[in-house]
């Protein structure tokens, strides 16, 4: 189990008292304090690590969450947000002393302007929920991460989620226009708008990524745009990941950006196949998703080009998607990937880390002998465009030394991205899962001068302190 | 994801299989984005993925469902939608299953409650009994405003009022069990489930699956000995009524199999199609003849669309110029994975059908649970009707008689696929459809 900064036992002294201030800020159902219930909220996507809130409390408006936290700012009381909870790297991990602040009740709508393309919504509208209310206007909002039926636009802004999609359109902080955020002593703030640049420091660049540390996000303003007049996908298959790697290399070099480039190896291909029932090529030991946009001639002439570029591969095979159903039976197997490993593992740790595509068949050569070596089996899969890899090393949670083995696992292929020249995090934030090994990439001078910026913030380390930074006794003064 | 059973509590068969499902799920939370009670309530607890975890503890622990643990199972409406989204393959049915029997081994609850459910349990499965009661609703229905505004049991009882319709059918000769012969050559040979509630509300829907099939040259039978298939029991977590109605059924289909032989069990209630399907898991630990009957029924069960589909359907009348809103019943679109049949034999049929959005959510009706959970599941009806309006059909069709019953009394008309599809082979006009152009 990770390790925990102790709780405030004046907080924990002062409970009852806490929980009963807390209960006149919402409406009944709003306020979580009995053990049984608070039990489901004790983990996230990462349910390797556990442990039981002292309350959890459901706002439905900003000055709601405005009001809980001049509350818990004024008592002391340690605040984690969570929206969705769906962090596979335990953004959303609470602290016994800690009030789990969730906004999944906050999911309206509140203004779409097709003129300006842009739309503000609350914190808990999830991802696809905004392309869902603008698609049939020809619109959609770009960044879709895999959990994006589920994740919620506020987690998305503090772990500057990515997805399939972002080599063509960018992560979360390239499609943001503002944001209201609740401050850690609850005022409330508009940061940004439906303009381009704001005035003065880029707040929003700041608070993007900050993994729910600086302050509450409670409403977003998204960048929408126009949606493509059409998409296909292509499965190319090859007979070993180094060979697909080089065929990586050579598409991007040619000057041709896909939409998606999505590279999976054989234990991937053949987990997503049994879900999504797509046609995966099982003969394979590696596969890449190749999806263009535009118009029907457009896609043609970018199709040929990329085949003709395959095809100096040797592929196994390479079929183009031929009907929009057959494009989304491609995506639902790689958006599925990860539960679907669910299927031939009981629990997996997803990692994410980022490497030059240059180095990937060196990386994943090395993953693969890391894991013969420890004996536990990892998928690969990758958003080769860019340069994200998501090894999903399985485990048996039951097995107390496979856990502890599976997590030094994990370290090691992230100390691996690193040496390559890559980093620790592609899309998933640090959350807890990386925070110890945040020094593998930064010196300890970097790492205090993150910490003031969090200070500046949240003086009394407040807003969820256990994550990112690796514990130390005394937080840096601003 | 991690459980922590002793070896000795997963030396009991149904605890393994819980085991068995938890461990399946990888707790990445999808399956909340598309549960009714998720959107609506915006809590974990009343997510699948929170109810799994709720389960997952009381069963852990040992202890007696608790009246926490209780509130949000039963606002679970076992629509099945978080089992059509899980990329793990989790059986999140029989898991809730599982947790609802145990509920009703380990909680004692308030009294109004188990009145109802027990009211509930002992009507519905019984034809005769059930049009009495409906008879009699009708009569109190001018009383349910003398009913306090407020409170669940008020809410509960105006709930039942309204459900009941405003005039009983008759019943209907198909309720009697007989064999209904081919017309012409025969090509086939099926038992149809005649089911219990379906019949006293809406005779009409066995009388249009039975002259259909006989058309289509299929003889009938509505089996001696065959009745409710056990899923108003079951979802209570009355385990023992509900495996009587359902072996009672086995053993009926199996003197038909055994004796004349039958090509296929037809259900056209998807409700219950869902649980016969599943009597194969449901006799999992029963002496091995049974078992293997029970798993023979399952696997010879088909919803009425998935049949018509196999032995190839064509209208016969010239199409309608009809539009319609094909609401897709959770039983069967998440419980049995049909979804394509129905909206393609209406299409064959000849009428335009258009698809609602958010049809993935549940329109609250859900067995008994509009009648035990009356606020939450007029929410989701309210919810579903826009949505279906915004579709601007004629008429809604749906494969399910729950669906039907909740989503009547609005604007448009709401019939079952079936007699649809029987009115354009050459059967009657459904009540209340406006037969302009046919
Ligand atoms: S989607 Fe499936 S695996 Fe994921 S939390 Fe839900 S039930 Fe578990
Ligand atoms: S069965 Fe329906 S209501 Fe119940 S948890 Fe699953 S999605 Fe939610």
């Amino acid at each position: 189990m990770i390790a925990q900064p102790a709780p405030k036992r004046d907080v924990m002294a002062r409970r009852d008292i806490i929980v009963a201030g807390l209960g006149r800020l919402v409406p009944e159902t709003g306020l979580i304090a009995d053990p049984i219930r608070l039990k489901p909220y004790e983990t996230d996507g990462l349910s390797a690590y556990r442990q039981t809130p002292m309350a959890v409390i459901l706002p439905e408006t900003t000055e709601q969450v405005a009001a809980i936290m001049a509350f818990c700012h004024r008592e002391g009381v340690r605040v984690v947000p969570r929206g969705a909870g769906t962090s596979l790297s335990g953004g959303a991990l609470p602290m016994e002393d800690s009030v789990v602040l969730g906004l999944m009740r906050m999911n309206r709508i509140l203004e779409i302007d097709y003129a300006d393309r842009c739309a503000v919504v609350q914190a808990g509208v999830t991802n696809i929920g905004i392309t869902q209310a603008v698609q049939a206007e020809g619109f959609f909002y770009a960044p879709d991460p895999s959990s994006q039926l589920a994740c919620m636009i506020g987690g998305n802004v503090n772990m500057n989620s990515g997805g399939a999609h972002c080599l063509r359109y960018g992560v979360t902080a390239n499609n943001l226009l503002g944001l209201r955020i609740v401050t850690v002593e609850g005022d409330i703030i508009d940061i940004g708008g439906a303009h381009l640049d704001a005035a003065g420091y880029d707040w929003l660049g700041l608070l993007t990524g900050s993994e729910g540390q600086l302050a509450v996000v409670t409403e977003v303003t998204v960048r929408i745009l126009r949606s493509p007049e059409g998409a296909r996908a292509m499965l190319a298959a090859f007979s070993a990941n180094e060979i697909a790697g080089a065929c990586v290399d050579a598409i991007i070099g040619s000057g041709i950006i896909p939409v998606a480039l999505e590279f999976m190896d054989r234990p991937a291909i053949h987990a997503c196949e049994a879900f999504a029932h797509a046609g995966y090529p099982l003969d394979a030991e590696a596969m890449l998703i190749i999806e263009v946009e535009g118009s029907v001639a457009e896609q043609d002439y970018m199709l040929d080009r990329i085949r003709d570029i395959c095809n100096r591969f040797d592929p196994v095979s390479l079929r183009v998607s031929q009907s929009a159903e057959e494009s989304l039976a491609i995506w639902k197997g790689r958006k599925g990937a990860f539960g679907a490993v669910g299927r031939i593992s009981p629990d997996y740790l997803c990692m994410d880390g980022t490497i030059p595509t240059s180095r990937l068949a060196e990386v994943l050569g090395r993953i693969g002998a890391m894991s013969a070596a420890c004996g536990l089996q990892v998928a690969n899969i990758f958003h080769a465009g860019d340069g994200n890899l998501h090894p999903l090393i399985m485990f048996d949670a039951n097995d107390p030394t496979s856990f502890h083995k599976a997590e030094t696992f994990g370290a090691d292929i992230l100390r691996l991205c690193v040496e390559v020249g890559g980093c620790l995090t592609g899309e998933h934030g640090v959350g807890v899962e990386k925070r110890d090994l945040m020094g593998v990439q930064f010196t300890d001078i970097e790492l205090d001068q993150q910490r003031r910026v969090k200070s500046a913030f949240d003086p009394g380390w407040l807003l969820n302190p256990s994550k990112v930074f690796p514990l130390k006794p005394e937080p840096a003064a601003a | 994801m991690q459980t922590h059973f002793t070896e000795a509590q997963l030396r009991d068969p149904d605890t393994s299989v819980a085991n068995q499902i938890l461990r399946t799920c990888v707790h990445c939370g999808m399956c909340t984005a598309t549960c009714p009670t998720f959107v609506l309530l915006g809590d974990e607890l009343d997510s699948p993925r929170g109810r799994i975890y709720l389960i997952k503890d009381m069963l852990e622990t040992g202890r007696p469902a608790s009246e926490e643990v209780v509130r949000h199972v039963d606002r679970c409406l076992s629509c099945l939608a978080c089992m059509t989204t899980c990329p793990s393959g989790v059986n999140y049915m029989h898991l809730v299953d599982h947790a609802r029997t145990y509920i009703e081994a380990t909680y004692r609850r308030p009294v109004h409650d188990r009145a109802l459910r027990a009211v509930l349990a002992a009507v519905l499965p019984r034809p005769a009994l059930m049009r009495l009661t409906l008879k009699g609703a009708k009569l109190a229905r001018p009383f349910a405003r003398l009913l306090p505004r407020k409170g669940m049991f008020a809410l509960r009882l105006r709930a039942l009022l309204k459900l009941a319709p405003a005039t009983v059918p008759p019943a209907s000769p198909t309720e009697i069990p007989a064999s209904h012969p081919a017309l012409g050559t025969r090509r086939a040979r099926v038992a149809l489930l005649a089911g219990c509630a379906q019949q006293v509300l809406d005779p009409a829907i066995n009388e249009a699956t039975i002259r259909l099939l006989t058309r289509m040259g299929v003889e009938v039978v509505v089996a001696e000995g065959a009745g409710c298939c056990g899923a108003v029991t079951h979802h209570m977590g009355k385990h023992d009524p509900a495996m009587a109605s359902a072996a009672a059924n086995i053993a009926a289909w199996t003197r038909e199999l055994e004796g004349p032989g039958l090509d296929a069990i037809i259900v056209n209630t998807s409700g219950c199609g869902t649980t016969v399907k599943d009597y194969g898991f449901m006799f999992r630990t029963a002496e091995p003849g049974l078992r293997a009957q029970a798993e023979r029924v399952s696997a010879l069960t088909l919803d009425i669309s998935e049949y018509l589909t196999k032995i190839g359907y064509a209208p016969t009348r010239p199409a309608p110029g009809l539009t319609i809103a094909y609401h897709a019943a959770c039983s069967l679109q998440h419980g049995q994975k049909v979804t394509a049949a129905p909206k393609t034999l209406l299409r064959t049929a000849g009428f335009t059908v258009k698809e609602p959005a958010e049809g993935h959510l549940c329109c609250g009706s859900a067995g008994t649970y509009n009648l035990m959970q009356p606020e939450i599941a007029t929410r989701l009806r309210t919810r579903k009707l826009e949505n279906i309006r915004a579709t601007g059909a004629d008429l809604i069709a749906a494969g399910n008689i729950g669906c039907m019953t909740q989503l009547a009394g609005d604007t448009m008309p709401v019939v079952h696929t079936i007699e649809l599809l029987d009115w354009m082979a050459g059967g009657p006009a459904p009540e209340g459809i406006a037969t302009h152009g046919a």
